[in-house]
């Protein structure tokens, strides 16, 4: 009786060490990211003082002057425009590529799964230099024939590059799934007359649906996140910037001036957009962590 | 005939693009840094010179360089063990008692992994701020301070890097490892518990063998991709200051990069490569275990 109590007790002490810790843990992520939306609204002048000191108000000035004078509403359509037409490409490459490569024996199908599955250790920050030069050297060929270079500080050139490097992980991903489809699906098709690419189009892609916007999820956040490709291959000084890069530019810049309000309004408009985005989906994502746990 | 013919059409028309694009963008700059690690070649000099190896024997006496590999070998190392440890401990307590707002617990320890790591380093910066920083703010409370302490000085700013870089990564391994935990079945630790196998013994008997495969697996690309993000944390936070305290092999590499020495800097690319490759080896070696099914 007396070491049932005694367990009892140990059970209780347990549970209470769990919630203390979670709730440590929790509080430690969630406290800085609040931190950063209160000293948002805050006023310049308030930042010499005490750092938990409420807003003396919303001062919504911090979010114009980010907007406008920091130029990060052009930023953030520049994000928008690269990150949806990178996950477009993405999609439009990898979806046939996959597809092929998962479904049909043909020669040469080993040779290139094997080369996908190697790029897959191949990270993005390996070879930026290299991607910068061939640019750097396709402009300069450029101007000599036509006169006018293009490929550097191109958003459209950002775009394929995030989208072509992203192509190991995605067709893994995709092929996986592909796979495990029976093959009678095709060839219903294929008697009622459906050519390959209308069975691909019509029946195929439809069902992997549920992959597709794992695929869409996990690559929105990279390519929005990302700013190493994108500070090199967008160098020049008055040309597009991403808005992790425009982000970078302002925190540095912020050094000097001590424009904490604007800096932090801008901080806050990077992460708005994905904040938003993962209340919406958490499900989603969270469930995808299985098959999205190779990801690095 | 025919048919073989549109079938063939079909199949380039689907296999070429991505290959092309895959082949352009990531095979032909892999075997560029291996191909200009041998050469010499400048901002300004468009002529490359074959040098053999001897941008590799200047990097032997490099000490920057040298100083960037073992903060980079201490990052890995440290981060690696640090999250692990703590996301797998978390992930097996919270898939094996029913905890209440376990879902708000799993939302919330996900945040930091959606967010740019310039996002990460901007609310960092504001933690270690030396004047009224949050963190000094808080120490301040307990003792009074002379000097405000310089999170990212000389001394400490390899902690502050290991601190933001686990912050970042523990909530997601932890949501990983609840998942694939989950995947146990519970009758197997009711046996053991009849059998008298207390928590921590469940935990080192039952749930880390199970999932080891995915363990294996999942530490792997950790550590490739803890090389990488080293250096988005190095770049966004201090630019490998001060001083090149805090300086990692891949920041090394760009800074050489935008020196404008081109071939030497794809020799530091070599290296990571090889490192990174052999890294993922030996671990690979080291972690082998028989696999277990339940």
């Amino acid at each position: 009786m007396k070491s049932r109590k005694h367990a009892d007790s140990g059970e209780t002490l347990y549970r209470i060490f769990i919630y203390v810790a979670l709730i440590t843990l929790a509080i430690l992520i969630i406290v800085p990211v609040a931190w950063v939306f209160m000293a948002s609204v805050k006023q310049n002048s308030e930042f010499y003082g005490n750092p938990w000191a409420l807003p003396a108000g919303f001062y919504w000035q911090n979010f114009v002057d980010a907007w406008n004078t920091a130029k990060m509403g052009e930023y953030m359509l520049n994000s928008v425009f690269v990150t949806a037409l990178a996950l477009i490409l993405l999609l439009l490459l990898a979806l046939p590529a996959a597809y092929c490569l998962s479904r049909f024996q043909f020669r040469g199908r080993k040779f290139l799964n094997t080369c996908f599955m190697a790029g897959l250790f191949i990270n993005v920050n390996y070879i930026v230099v290299p991607i910068f030069l061939l640019l750097r050297d396709g402009d300069m060929w450029l101007k000599n024939v036509l006169g006018t270079s293009f490929l550097l500080n191109n958003l459209v050139v950002l775009a394929i590059v995030y989208a072509s490097t992203a192509l190991p992980f995605t067709i893994y991903l995709l092929s996986g799934y592909f796979a495990t489809l029976p093959h009678d699906y095709e060839e219903a098709a294929y008697i009622d007359g459906a050519g390959y690419g209308k069975a691909m189009w019509k029946i195929i892609f439809p069902m992997a649906k549920p992959s597709i916007i794992t695929i869409i999820l996990f690559n929105f956040l990279s390519f929005w996140n990302e700013y190493i490709i994108s500070m090199t291959l967008m160098s020049s000084a008055s040309g597009a910037k991403t808005l992790p890069v425009g982000l970078l530019n302002l925190m540095q810049a912020q050094q000097s001036a001590a424009q904490y309000g604007t800096m932090y309004a801008g901080l806050v408009l990077v992460m708005l957009p994905t904040l938003i985005l993962y209340i919406c989906v958490q499900g989603k994502l969270t469930q995808g962590m299985t098959v999205g746990g190779l990801k690095g | 005939m025919n048919k073989n013919k549109g079938f063939r059409r079909f199949l380039i028309l689907c296999v070429a693009p991505a290959s092309i694009f895959f082949f352009l963008f990531m095979i032909v700059p892999t075997f560029q840094v291996f191909r200009m690690s041998f050469f010499e070649k400048g901002a300004y000099t468009p002529q490359e010179t074959f040098v053999g190896f001897r941008n590799f024997q200047m990097l032997l006496q490099d000490t920057k360089f040298i100083r960037s590999m073992q903060n980079m070998i201490l990052l890995v190392v440290v981060v690696t063990i640090i999250t692990f440890a703590f996301a797998l401990v978390f992930a097996g307590i919270l898939t094996r008692e029913t905890i209440r707002g376990q879902n708000f617990f799993r939302i919330i320890f996900y945040i930091p992994n959606i967010l740019s790591v310039v996002v990460i380093s901007g609310i960092f910066s504001a933690i270690y701020k030396p004047e009224n920083g949050m963190l000094n703010s808080i120490i301040g409370l307990f003792h009074k301070m002379q000097d405000p302490i310089l999170w990212k000085g000389e001394s400490l700013v390899m902690v502050s890097i290991i601190i933001a870089m686990i912050w970042q990564a523990i909530g997601y391994y932890m949501v990983m490892y609840m998942a694939s935990m989950s995947s146990v079945p519970v009758s197997v630790y009711e046996s053991a518990g009849l059998d008298g196998a207390g928590r921590i013994t469940q935990f080192f008997q039952i749930t880390l063998p199970l999932i080891w495969t995915n363990i294996r697996t999942t530490l792997t690309f950790f550590i490739i991709s803890t090389i990488n993000m080293a250096f988005l944390f190095v770049k966004a936070m201090t630019s490998g200051g001060p001083n090149g305290a805090s300086d990692v092999t891949l920041n090394y590499m760009y800074s050489q990069k935008d020196a404008g020495l081109y071939g030497y800097s794809m020799a530091i690319g070599v290296v990571i490569f090889l490192f990174s490759f052999a890294l993922s080896a030996l671990v690979n070696r080291v972690t082998e275990r028989e696999t277990l099914e339940f």
